[in-house]
């Protein structure tokens, strides 16, 4: 009786002083990830209900700044844009990076290091700087277009007019991120057994049937990483274009990409309500389109 | 450098009703002296019992003024903090008076800003702690733009009345005579441009500032403000059109220059005479000596050319004011610092430092009249500067929202720029725009 009711007593006192172990241990993960993660969405989340004018103050208006955004052609226009940048700039980019990892990985490459540190080495240019740079190359007037302009008596197209800057964008971006990418799929590359490209070799397998055969099914999970990260870069697209915007203010507008338009938004406009609902609905776009091709990508893995 | 640049490049914007902010000076207490030292009992007191002010601006020659002021004023402290320039400073201003805490005594805002200070109550009043009595002090454009409604929301710090800058050198090259009328302008760039196909007579790619400013000058008056009741006709104000008349064709022949104010092609081209002219402010000189050392003695100034033969008007192009925020605890002090560093002493040591004066003291002195300056070739700029402040055309107002508004430019008239687009219908599409804004901030535009 004394035993049954001190192992009731017990009992429960246990069981709480172990749930407060595990938070003992989570706990502090847990306050940093909700103060640094989940805060800040809470914030935006917050922002995007109300509405605050010069006239009228702050009132609360529910749904309608989401329903604004999605029927906001500058929006639209903006996504439309950095759509079609993804479509073309990354398969490029991916490709070249791939090229790249392969023929670093074959082992047929002299001086196979410094071909690895000087096309990763623009990844360690900052994006602000790297934008800056290509700028000036651009200029037709004073920069390398127009000295080559002259020293070639040729009349090479303006890469900042609006027709040709997505493009120039698109070249910045794949000059900044083939190293990044490449590296990823030369690391992947390295983790294969070099026992399988012998026995490939005993059944007389060329070169080309290795990659295609065991190089690219082996590294489809970074394929698929690497993907991932560039749609997400792609729909990020910002420093790029802010930076080029000073040189070409007529080419880039201010609601050029999604997040170029938030950032106009709210620090010219002082929108910060609509700001955040933009900012919000570009994440769920981004969220849903790379678990799309994540799903896709692992799909047909055995 | 560069920075107070950007900032002077913005347009300087009539704040407030200018006729209406006119009677009510007219009409203000009798009381001031119109002088610039009539400073009422009470500041007098809050200087001598003294205490501490925080003053943001990025206005350099202030550094000078205020370690004058301490020193004339040995009970007060002044903490001169420079938070960023133009917008950066609004937004963290913005951010202050939202928050209730953190706001300064003294900020400077330009004169397009002023207007949307003072709707949304940010601003004191400065009329009546001592603002009413400086009638007569200010040049009538800065003066007007520092008015809303009744009140008066900052005191006038500089001024830009417009000139036309124009490098002799390439004029007399290219046998140009210096413009005095639009048309004259517009043959002078066939000329230029025909002779030398680098040169070009200015630079424009769509400068919101600018462009306001031109249509200012032609007698436009596309914004009415009254209240919260804004009306934004771009499209069918006759000073709109005079304008996008003649730079359509400029435009249309690539006449100007592809090349964007303050860019380093923009320097270089000043200096190597591929950009042979500018239509600014009067703050410009300080900036071509600074920014364009390779022009010295190559460049002059002269009147800005004219929409009709034998007129002399003119408009504002940038400028700021210093003004005092409605949450400031220590606004008697903080008004008699305003008053100290723009006019009298505070303004004399600006200008001696280069800011080009908004007080009418020291645009008629015959010492700041009479200066030569050594880098336009011993020329007395500053007579064809001051007369330009004098004949500023009247009646012009912005937008209470133009700061928003200026940063959609080349969205919509920049593309006329750039395409097929005409002037005419990128002005409407930016008035389009603009109204979108104004109403969805709580005003009423053109309905």
């Amino acid at each position: 009786m004394t035993a049954v009711v001190a192992g009731a007593d017990v009992r429960p006192l246990r069981r709480s002083r172990r749930r407060w172990t595990g938070w003992m241990f989570v706990g502090p993960f847990m306050l940093v990830f909700a103060l640094v993660f989940l805060a800040p969405i809470a914030y935006s989340l917050y922002l995007s209900v109300f509405r605050t004018q010069m006239v009228g103050g702050t009132t609360f208006v529910g749904l309608e700044n989401y329903a604004q955004a999605l029927a906001d052609p500058q929006f639209w226009d903006g996504l439309g844009r950095v759509t079609l940048f993804l479509l073309v700039q990354v398969p490029i980019m991916l490709g070249i990076a791939l090229l790249v990892a392969l023929a670093i990985d074959s082992g047929r490459l002299y001086g196979k290091s410094f071909f690895r540190i000087s096309i990763f080495l623009p990844y360690a240019v900052p994006a602000v700087v790297a934008a800056l740079m290509w700028g000036f190359m651009y200029g037709t007037r004073f920069g390398l277009v127009g000295n080559l302009n002259e020293a070639l008596g040729v009349s090479l197209p303006d890469p900042l007019s609006p027709d040709l800057v997505l493009a120039s964008i698109g070249n910045i971006v794949t000059w900044e991120f083939v190293g990044y990418n490449m590296l990823i799929f030369y690391s992947a590359l390295r983790v294969v057994p070099h026992s399988l490209y012998e026995a490939a070799e005993i059944d007389g397998a060329g070169q080309w049937r290795v990659v295609t055969a065991i190089k690219l099914p082996a590294i489809r999970g970074a394929l698929v990483i690497a993907t991932i990260f560039s749609i997400i870069g792609s729909f990020q697209l910002f420093n790029e274009p802010s930076i080029l915007q000073s040189l070409a203010p007529n080419a880039i507008t201010t609601s050029y990409t999604p997040n170029l338009y938030a950032y106009s938004l709210s620090f010219s406009g002082q929108q910060y309500n609509y700001s955040a609902t933009v900012a919000i609905i570009m994440g769920l776009i981004t969220m849903v389109i790379a678990y799309v091709v994540q799903l896709r990508g692992m799909r047909k893995e055995p | 450098m560069n920075a107070r640049s950007r900032r002077l490049m913005r347009p300087a914007a009539l704040a407030g009703v200018l006729a209406l902010g006119l009677t009510a000076c007219g009409s203000g207490d009798d009381s001031g002296s119109g002088g610039g030292d009539a400073a009422p009992v009470d500041t007098a007191a809050a200087l001598e019992k003294g205490g501490e002010i925080t003053v943001w601006a990025w206005e350099p020659t202030l550094e000078q003024v205020v370690a004058d002021f301490e020193e004339k004023y040995p009970n007060v402290t002044v903490n001169l903090e420079n938070v960023g320039t133009s917008n950066d400073q609004y937004t963290a201003l913005q951010n202050a008076i939202a928050a209730g805490d953190g706001v300064p005594d003294v900020a400077q805002i330009e004169y397009f800003a002023v207007p949307q200070f003072a709707i949304s109550e940010a601003l004191a009043d400065l009329g009546p702690l001592g603002a009413d009595g400086l009638d007569g002090t200010f040049s009538t454009g800065p003066w007007g733009s520092v008015h809303s409604g009744d009140g008066v929301y900052g005191l006038p710090m500089d001024s830009g009345p417009m000139a036309l800058f124009y490098n002799e050198e390439v004029f007399a090259e290219h046998g140009v005579e210096v413009p005095t009328t639009w048309d004259e302008y517009l043959e002078a760039a066939r000329t230029i441009h025909e002779k030398d196909p680098k040169a070009y007579i200015a630079n424009d790619i769509g400068d919101a500032g600018f462009t306001t400013s031109m249509i200012w000058q032609a007698g436009g008056q596309p914004y009415q403000v009254d209240g919260t009741d804004v009306t934004i006709d771009l499209a069918g104000d006759e000073g709109t059109t005079t304008f996008t008349e003649v730079w359509q064709q400029l435009v249309d022949e690539d006449l100007l220059a592809p090349v964007g104010s303050w860019s380093d092609e923009w320097y270089q081209g000043l200096g190597n005479g591929t950009i042979a002219s500018l239509t600014i402010g009067a703050w410009m000189p300080a900036n071509l000596e600074s920014g364009v050392p390779q022009g010295k003695g190559k460049w002059r100034v002269a009147e800005m050319p004219q929409w009709e033969a034998g007129q002399h008007a003119t408009s504002e192009n940038g400028g700021s004011s210093l003004a005092v925020p409605a949450a400031s605890e220590n606004a008697e002090l903080a008004y008699a610092f305003t008053e100290y560093a723009t006019t009298g002493e505070g303004a004399s040591t600006r200008v001696e430092n280069g800011a080009f004066p908004a007080t009418t003291a020291d645009l008629e002195s015959e010492e700041f009249r009479g200066a030569e300056s050594e880098y336009f070739g011993g020329q007395k700029i500053n007579e064809v500067l001051a007369d330009s402040a004098a004949n500023v055309v009247e009646g012009w107002q912005y937008l209470p929202f133009q700061v928003y508004a200026n940063s959609i430019f080349n969205d919509t008239v920049g593309q006329a720029y750039v395409s097929g687009t005409t002037l005419t219908d990128g002005l409407a599409a930016w008035q389009e725009q603009s109204a979108t804004y104004g109403n969805g901030q709580g005003f009423t535009v053109n309905k």
